[in-house]
């Protein structure tokens, strides 16, 4: 049994059919509490809680899967060509947008875990909060955070925007898919993305383009953004 | 056959997307530079789009799920999260918001009716 529950077959086929069934339970009800990916997650881990296996052996055996985030990264190439041309249209206005943004990101994400008593180190690893995992674990490296903490926070930070960010950006009343792509894809990556691409090819290829943007950006600016706002808070 | 072709054609980019980031050391991921490649071929004409459209749309209809080993991994770090759970959870939430709207706002067309503007 023991064999079993610690194969490579036993935990690449439990991450599937978890995402299967959280699937079927999402589209069935269709809450937005209900995200798969995050059920996904919280069900794992349960699992492997109760059955002893050490993540680093999960981790090791599914690098299968992960491994595919790379190439679908890639992938996101296809919808944003589809675009060049609303893109080409709107350059400045775009990187304006995303210049700010990427600065407001880092900016509030400190200020706030400051103002409530967060540590040096959890600043330091919620700074890159808002990029895409490879990125945030990089940034987070370089500026002295703890990059596998980035990474959890980093998921984290997809599932809520995944969760949430289509309602907030109708809260919002923006309805242009190009500002919801760009708005979703900067604040919440990938996995933002991966949700709202479910609506169609432009709002995957400004998901696609605000994930890439922000993550350029936030690798930019963050290093020296951070060293002068604990130089000032402190 | 065609299957392996297009999921080749797009390693083939992220293997020259991470070349390039080791070889500049530039501070982003391959992935990323592969996807600015992508877009650079296809608007040069090199590759067609039909070349990698199904393995394309495989990849990013199931991205979501790739990232779930990964946030799995969140439970190494429930000590921390358990301490810090404030600063944590309130930064993170109000600044996720913050950049939504900063750059939805700031990009969005002021034409309101843009769906029937083509």
């Amino acid at each position: 049994m023991k064999e079993i529950i610690s194969s490579p077959l036993f935990h690449l086929t439990i991450t599937l059919l978890f995402y299967i069934l959280m699937r079927k339970l999402y589209i069935r009800f269709n809450y937005s509490f209900l995200n798969p990916i995050l059920l996904t997650i919280v069900g794992l881990i349960v699992i492997l809680y109760v059955t002893g296996i050490p993540y680093e052996a999960y981790s090791q055996n599914t690098k299968i899967i992960s491994f595919w985030l790379g190439p679908s990264v890639v992938a996101l190439g296809l919808p944003l060509y589809l675009n060049l041309r609303k893109v080409k249209k709107e350059i400045w206005k775009i990187l304006l947008a995303m210049t700010t943004g990427s600065i407001a990101g880092i900016v509030s994400v400190v200020l706030i875990a400051w103002s409530l008593g967060g540590s040096r180190e959890v600043m330091l690893s919620l700074a890159p909060k808002s990029v895409t995992t490879p990125i945030a674990m990089e940034i987070s490296h370089q500026i002295g955070g703890i990059p596998p903490l980035t990474a959890a926070i980093v998921i984290t930070v997809g599932i809520f925007g995944a969760m949430f960010g289509m309602s907030f950006m109708k809260l919002l009343r923006i309805k242009d898919p190009k500002a919801i792509g760009l708005g979703v894809g900067a604040a919440s990556h990938g996995v933002g993305t991966a949700w709202i691409s479910h609506h169609g090819r432009e709002y995957s290829a400004f998901g696609g383009l605000g994930m890439a943007l922000n993550g350029i950006l936030t690798a930019l600016f963050t290093p020296s953004i951070v060293h002068w706002m604990l130089n000032w808070l402190h | 056959m065609k299957a392996i072709k297009q999921i080749t054609i797009i390693l083939a980019f992220w293997l020259a997307g991470e070349a390039i980031t080791i070889l500049t050391g530039l501070p982003v991921p391959g992935s990323i530079i592969g996807m600015i490649m992508l877009v650079a071929t296809l608007e040069l004409k090199w590759i067609k789009v039909d070349q990698i459209e199904k393995a394309s749309n495989f990849l990013i209809e199931n991205m979501a799920m790739f990232f779930i080993p990964a946030g799995v991994g969140t439970m190494c770090y429930f000590d921390i999260l358990r301490k810090e759970w404030l600063p944590i959870s309130v930064s993170v939430i109000v600044s996720i918001f913050i950049v939504m709207a900063v750059v939805g706002l700031l990009s969005q067309s002021k034409n309101k009716n843009h769906e029937g503007n083509n």
